[in-house]
């Protein structure tokens, strides 16, 4: 019978939650790395068991865990993260030139062929990708060597590339996100990059329509129709149709476009889901009631769905890689937040319950659809 | 070539990265200074590569310090000799991260 696994990254450990295809009883694996920040864990599509895990402190810096029995044991493989040449400059919170310096892996993606080929985005923004199973990492210089590079600013979070979309149909196309310059896009494999950035109105930058310098939380996108996006900016959520050629807003009766998560049905592709957060200033979900919001109209007209999460006196945060599906019918949603909780959902968001509601904060969630 | 063995005490969590107990000894030829007891230990345990000093710049990483015989060493040249009773093993070379976090 078929199973999920949920690899969960937290403040002070990683989880691995697994059940079976009922996605009713659950088993909870870890702390694994106990005490250090887990950003981010995945698995690669085509090698379920081979795993990756971005491991970090303030003390001790990065490492990269690789496991290739599904996170039943780890390996520390290559953290050696060198900036390709002389870094350079990035524009400070107050305008100033700031060198470019290495401090985490914010998410790790493996490719969708090969389960030794894995990407990494990091702070300060860069992509790297390693081929030989996580021992060396090479950067993917020509994104950070965009003209636009100088300009870019980090967000309240740092300046992080926290977003790696692979297009199925191409593999010479990449989508990525970093806060605050924007969202990028390589058609030639990571050479070259164009930001595609244009629709994105962003009033707290000095021009709102700017090519980069947009706050971008997270994007997904659904494998079947890889030149549609769906994006969670800091505020507004927004959908492309052409590949982040243009953007527009999708936002519509949504309670506040602020947020960080965001995701699709596994099985609908115009089925999208979000978690509304207050403010940019009040990182919990308004009126103290925890919602995910769907839409299954691609966007502008959303559902809260609430049956059986907190509905008063929560406030807790979502952050943008705490949210994921599985690929059962029904389809399952999964997310985490900052008070420890991740909720499941095997009925597409209709019914939610927690499958753990103690662990550190979330930082991420992503889930494995088991043969 | 004279060699010394050097004691080393690791913080927690680079005990339990490099499957290790609190202390390790490190076989280190001709005199003992900070960068070749770091270069015996990574190459001993090369999964501590990047956690004590950055594997780009070579600096040690800003929440650790180097304690020994009582006297913080952490921004003596890492080519300075280390003291004779750490060289003798009489003494050990103490990696403490930093208190932090209230």
């Amino acid at each position: 019978m078929s199973g999920v696994r949920v690899l969960v990254g937290t403040k002070k450990g990683a989880f691995v939650l697994t059940s079976d295809g009922k996605r009713k009883q659950w088993e909870v694996s870890g702390p694994h790395f106990g005490g250090w920040e887990m950003y981010h864990l995945k698995g690669s599509p085509v090698d379920p068991d081979r795993l990756y895990a971005s491991q970090s402190t303030g003390w001790h810096g990065q490492l990269i865990q690789r496991s290739n029995d599904g996170g039943k044991t780890w390996e520390p493989v290559g953290n050696k993260f060198a900036y390709d040449g002389v870094p350079g400059t990035h524009q400070w919170y107050d305008g100033t030139p700031h060198p470019w310096e290495f401090k985490r892996v914010w998410h790790l993606e493996p490719s969708l062929t090969d389960p030794d080929t894995v990407y990494a985005g990091v702070e300060d923004a860069a992509l790297f990708r390693s081929i030989d199973g996580g021992q060396n990492w090479q950067e993917l210089s020509g994104l950070r060597g965009h003209g636009s590079g100088p300009r870019w600013q980090p967000g309240a979070g740092g300046m992080c590339l926290h977003t790696i979309i692979l297009d199925p149909s191409d593999p010479q196309r990449i989508f990525i996100a970093i806060s605050a310059a924007g969202a990028f896009r390589t058609d030639d494999g990571g050479k070259t990059w164009k930001p595609i950035n244009q629709g994105l109105h962003s009033q707290y930058i000095p021009d709102p329509t700017a090519e980069v310098g947009h706050c971008v939380h997270h994007i997904a996108m659904h494998p079947s129709r890889p030149g549609v996006l769906f994006m969670q900016k800091h505020w507004d959520v927004m959908r492309s149709d052409n590949a982040g050629d243009s953007w527009q807003e999708i936002s519509g009766n949504l309670p506040t476009d602020f947020g960080f998560a965001i995701d699709i049905h596994a099985h609908e592709p115009e089925t999208l889901y979000v978690v509304p957060i207050k403010s940019d200033s009040e990182h919990y979900p308004p009126d103290g009631k925890l919602r995910v919001y769907r839409s299954r109209t691609g966007g502008n007209e959303w559902e809260a769905l609430t049956k059986g999460l907190p509905q008063r006196d929560c406030y807790v945060n979502v952050l943008r890689d705490a949210m994921a599906v599985d690929s059962l019918d029904k389809c399952g949603i999964y997310f985490g937040t900052t008070g420890g909780q991740v909720y499941a959902s095997a009925d597409a968001g209709d019914n939610w319950s927690p499958i753990v509601r103690d662990l550190p904060a979330v930082l991420s969630v992503e889930v494995q659809t088991l043969p | 070539m004279p060699r010394n063995v050097v004691r080393v005490i690791l913080p927690p969590h680079l005990r339990t990265l490099a499957k290790v107990g609190s202390e390790v000894a490190l076989e280190v030829e001709n005199r003992a200074t900070q960068r070749s007891v770091l270069d015996a230990l990574e190459a001993r345990y090369p999964m501590l590569r990047g956690t004590i000093r950055d594997q780009v710049t070579q600096e040690r990483r800003p929440f650790l310090r180097f304690f020994a015989c009582e006297e913080d060493l952490s921004h003596q040249p890492p080519d300075a000799p280390l003291p004779d009773t750490v060289v003798s093993g009489a003494e050990p070379l103490i990696i403490l991260g930093a208190i932090a976090g209230g």
